[in-house]
């Protein structure tokens, strides 16, 4: 288990009166400190991991939020942001000395403006709600995470969400214009707007999946685009991963940019097949979900060029969606993959790695390997066009010791992603699941330059804490950070 | 004055951590003339980081020193019917400067031609960087991969700083197919005001629109590109939905748009202030309207939300007459006239808490005030 920063026992002899505090900032009812009430917060999308919050606020309005964490600044009070609590990374797990702010009540669609093809809205709005908003016009919003039912835009915002359609369609980072935040010293900003391109320093771009350590985000400008005129889908099975991957590659290179391009390994596959009875070919080792879309005429033309890469990729059985009910037919399993595990599982976690696309068979034979290692199984669903992997690691929570070796096999994975060139997490953050691995992929200097940033913000590390970075360090004493000869600056502070 | 040009990254890191004064970082040089005039003693020239280090076509990557020519990288990508989606401009002729300039400085700049309104900013194509901070710190941020959130991202920070943060000795930037072919749809029309109209309809429309721009002298344009059938059809849904519309085929097509994007109606302005304005699309018109006093030059792009003004001479008064007749939005002085007299901050003064914030971002890269100063706002 990955340990949180100790509470400060200073502020929990305080908590009555902060308490009574918080209720004279915004309307007493919706102070929250009841032991059984906290519970329903204890957690996030990471429920391996649980802290019921010292106290819960759940602010109307932009000044009800800018009143609470100036209050909190005052009082070196720490703060964790949520929204619909859906992160897969431990974005939103409180603190037992800290504040969660709910934004659950800051749920409109303020505007929406065709003509300059956007929408405005706060940061409790579902992501599928923005959509159900703006759909009547014949726009969607674009960004997808597979939790967009429960998701809300301040959680993407924070954690830079992404889903099946953001090879072509970009992360939430490429979707958005503008936010009105609020700094932790209560000070009301906004950046951007409907305009495209902002001034200044692209601060947007760093708040955008800056996981609720820079601000709390209150309002959100969202691109919307013109739905596209149709869709279909190409379900292609193959003897070996290594056909599969190399028909990705094949059709990036062939200039083709598929709205989505999903594929799943044996395990995966019979797990979504057994789960959703959508009659996935059972006797392959990867299955391609290749998703075209635009104007019909387009989509039939790289239908048809997709099919002849795929067979050239000694594709094992090939179909190709005719109609609206076979497309959706055809995600239905690979939709279904999460719940499929936990069918076949009583746990599994959920990794999030990417690598360049042309090591996806390399990594599958280690992921094999490492199987084998950690005495765990694995099922692999990939956002393939972009390489990012999802694995899914198979464990028994009440086996005391299969928690711990599926978090190291977890590892191992991220650290696999790493050497090969890629990253650690491609769409669902750090935050506390991935925090210990960042030295990975970030040296001290990076990490140090990353937190300097995060001082300008939030100089005494109010903000989420414990979340991202694996070392704590003290805003002053980040300007003399220097790193020479690799050796370890700070090795007096605690790290956990 | 010193120039210094240091030859590898831990020259460069020795470099800044050594300098005695602020230094203006260069490539070629070409860009001075964009935005506040930097005053300094020294000059840090990058050009010994102008390689091409890596280009996977199928991984849709590029990596690059900062001082590699924008051409060369344009030719090398052409070879693989690949390009920098956001369409980076040319614009040597407006600045005086021998050629376009180096992928440092564009991104520097933070420059999109007419597909960002399709394809994205500058900003959304730069994947990772390595470079110094002013205080002489090497570090590095992002991957080589197009999905990724590990970190803050700083490549979009550092894109668009003008050199005020970090002296950059590698940048990695997404790269995508080039369009098969393209096709504009020209649509005749009398003011902005029509021309918003237009645009706005033809960009809500399916035929998705990788250009949308308003010349005066030859009305509405819009660009569809992609595969040939595609590209047919969705021609005769723009051209069915509109009035005496032309079409313009493929090769003409692109000089058209080179135009815009390169501002060779403004070429002959050589005496003009140049500004640079970032609205609503639907805003432009009534921008147009409220600074009529300046009698000014108008290109509209992306969709009306780029506005380029030609203005003759550039003064304190017509600053802040098309600094006031902005609702959201801002205004850049991009190339003052050669014969300003009076200093006029190039970029829109920020609001109080926003300004603070960004000074403290400032600080937390370039803690003395080594790097570019006063090139965006005079106090960072």
């Amino acid at each position: 288990m990955i340990a949180m920063p100790l509470p400060d026992e200073a502020v929990l002899a305080r908590r009555a009166s902060i308490v009574a505090d918080l209720r004279r900032l915004i309307k007493p009812e919706h102070v929250i400190d009841a032991a059984a009430s906290l519970r329903a917060y204890e957690s996030d999308g990471l429920s391996a991991y649980r802290q019921p919050p010292m106290v819960v606020v759940l602010p109307e309005t932009t000044n009800e939020i800018s009143a609470v964490l100036k209050y909190a600044h005052t009082n070196n009070i720490k703060v964790v942001p949520r929204g619909a609590g859906t992160s897969l990374s431990g974005g939103a797990l409180p603190l037992a000395d800290g504040i969660l702010i709910g934004l659950a009540k800051l749920n409109r669609v303020i505007e929406i403006d065709a003509d300059n093809r956007c929408a405005v809205v706060q940061p409790g709005v579902t992501n599928l709600a923005i959509t159900k908003a703006v759909e009547h016009l014949g726009f969607y919003y674009a960004p997808d995470p597979s939790s967009q039912i429960a998701c809300t835009i301040g959680g993407n915002v924070a954690e830079n969400s992404g889903g099946v359609h953001c090879l072509k369609y970009g992360l939430t980072t490429n979707n958005i214009l503008g936010v009105e935040l609020v700094l932790i010293s209560g000070e009301i900003i906004r950046l951007g707007g409907k305009h495209l391109d902002a001034d200044g320093y692209d601060l947007l771009g760093i708040v955008t999946g800056s996981e609720g350590l820079l601000c709390v985000v209150t309002e959100v400008t969202v691109r919307i685009l013109r739905s596209p005129e149709s869709a279909r889908a190409v379900l292609v099975g193959f003897s070996t991963s290594d056909d599969g991957g190399k028909c990705v590659a094949d059709i990036i290179a062939a200039g083709i940019i598929p709205g989505g391009m999903e594929m799943m390994d044996k395990p995966a596959i019979h797990a979504a097949d057994d789960f959703a009875t959508c009659g996935y070919p059972r006797d392959v080792e990867a299955l391609l979900i290749i998703e075209l879309d635009g104007p019909p005429v387009e989509v039939d033309h790289l239908i048809t060029r997709v099919e002849k890469i795929a067979r050239a990729n000694n594709a094992k059985n090939l179909r190709v969606s005719n109609n609206e009910s076979e497309r959706i037919a055809f995600w239905a399993g690979r939709k279904s993959a999460f719940p499929a595990a936990g069918r076949i599982s009583p746990d599994y976690i959920c990794m999030d790695g990417t690598i360049p696309r042309k090591k996806l068979p390399e990594v599958l034979r280690a992921m094999a390997t490492l199987s084998v290692k950690h005495d765990l199984r694995v099922a692999n669903v990939f956002h393939a066009g972009d390489g990012n992997l999802h694995p899914l690691i198979l464990f028994d929570a009440n086996n005391a010791d299969e928690f711990d070796r599926a978090e190291k096999f977890g590892a191992d994975i991220l650290r696999l992603c790493v050497q090969v060139g890629g990253v650690l997490t491609g769409e669902h953050g750090v935050g506390v699941e991935k925090r210990d691995l960042m030295q990975e992929m970030f040296s001290e200097a990076d990490l140090a330059q990353q937190m300097r940033v995060k001082c300008a913000f939030d100089a005494k590390g109010l903000l989420n804490p414990g979340k991202v970075f694996p070392v704590l360090h003290r805003c002053a004493e980040l300007g003399r950070v220097h790193v020479r000869g690799g050796n370890l600056p700070f090795s007096q502070l605690p790290r956990f | 004055m010193t120039l210094f040009t240091p030859k590898t990254v831990d020259d460069l890191s020795a470099t800044i951590a050594g300098l005695d004064a602020p230094c203006r970082i260069i490539c070629f040089d070409t860009k001075a003339a964009l935005g506040n005039k930097v005053t300094a003693p020294h000059i840090l020239n990058l050009q010994k980081f102008s390689d091409i280090e890596i280009y996977e076509p199928e991984e849709l990557i590029l990596e690059a020193g900062p001082a590699t020519r924008l051409s060369l990288v344009t030719n090398e990508l052409n070879k693989k019917n690949q390009m920098l989606a956001f369409e980076p401009p040319d614009h040597s002729k407006i600045f005086g400067s021998a050629h376009e300039g180096s992928i440092g400085g564009l991104i520097a700049s933070a420059l999109s031609g007419p597909r960002r309104i399709k394809a994205g900013a500058a900003r959304d194509h730069v994947l990772g960087f390595s470079g110094v901070t002013g205080a002489g710190l090497v570090f590095k941020s992002g991957a080589r991969v197009v999905k990724n959130v590990t970190g803050y991202d700083l490549p979009k920070l550092l894109t668009g700083s003008h050199g005020t943060l970090a002296a950059l000795t590698s940048i990695t930037l997404k790269v995508l197919p080039r369009p098969e072919t393209e096709t504009t749809v020209q649509v005749p029309c009398t003011d902005a005001q029509q021309a918003c109209r237009i645009m706005a309809q033809a960009m809500g429309s399916t035929a998705e629109i990788s250009g949308a721009a308003y010349i005066p002298s030859q009305g509405v344009i819009l660009r569809i590109d992609g595969i040939a059938p595609s590209v047919k059809s969705r021609v005769d849904q723009v051209t069915k939905h509109f009035k005496n519309v032309s079409q313009i085929g493929d090769t003409a097509s692109q000089k058209m748009w080179i135009a815009l994007r390169d501002l060779h109606h403004f070429h002959k302005r050589t005496d003009h202030a140049i500004w640079r304005i970032s609205v609503p699309p639907m805003a432009a018109p009534t921008v147009l309207e409220n600074i009529k006093s300046l009698n000014a030059e108008y290109l509209l792009d992306w969709a009306g939300g780029l506005i380029w003004l030609a203005v003759p001479n550039s003064t304190q008064l017509q600053s802040s007459v098309i600094r006031s007749a902005i609702g959201a939005g801002h205004a850049m002085l991009y190339r003052a006239s050669p014969n300003q007299a009076q200093s006029i901050e190039a970029f829109t003064p920020q609001p109080a808490a926003l300004a603070a914030l960004s000074a403290r971002v400032k600080h937390a890269f370039d803690p003395h005030g080594r790097l570019n100063p006063g090139k965006i706002y005079l106090n960072l």
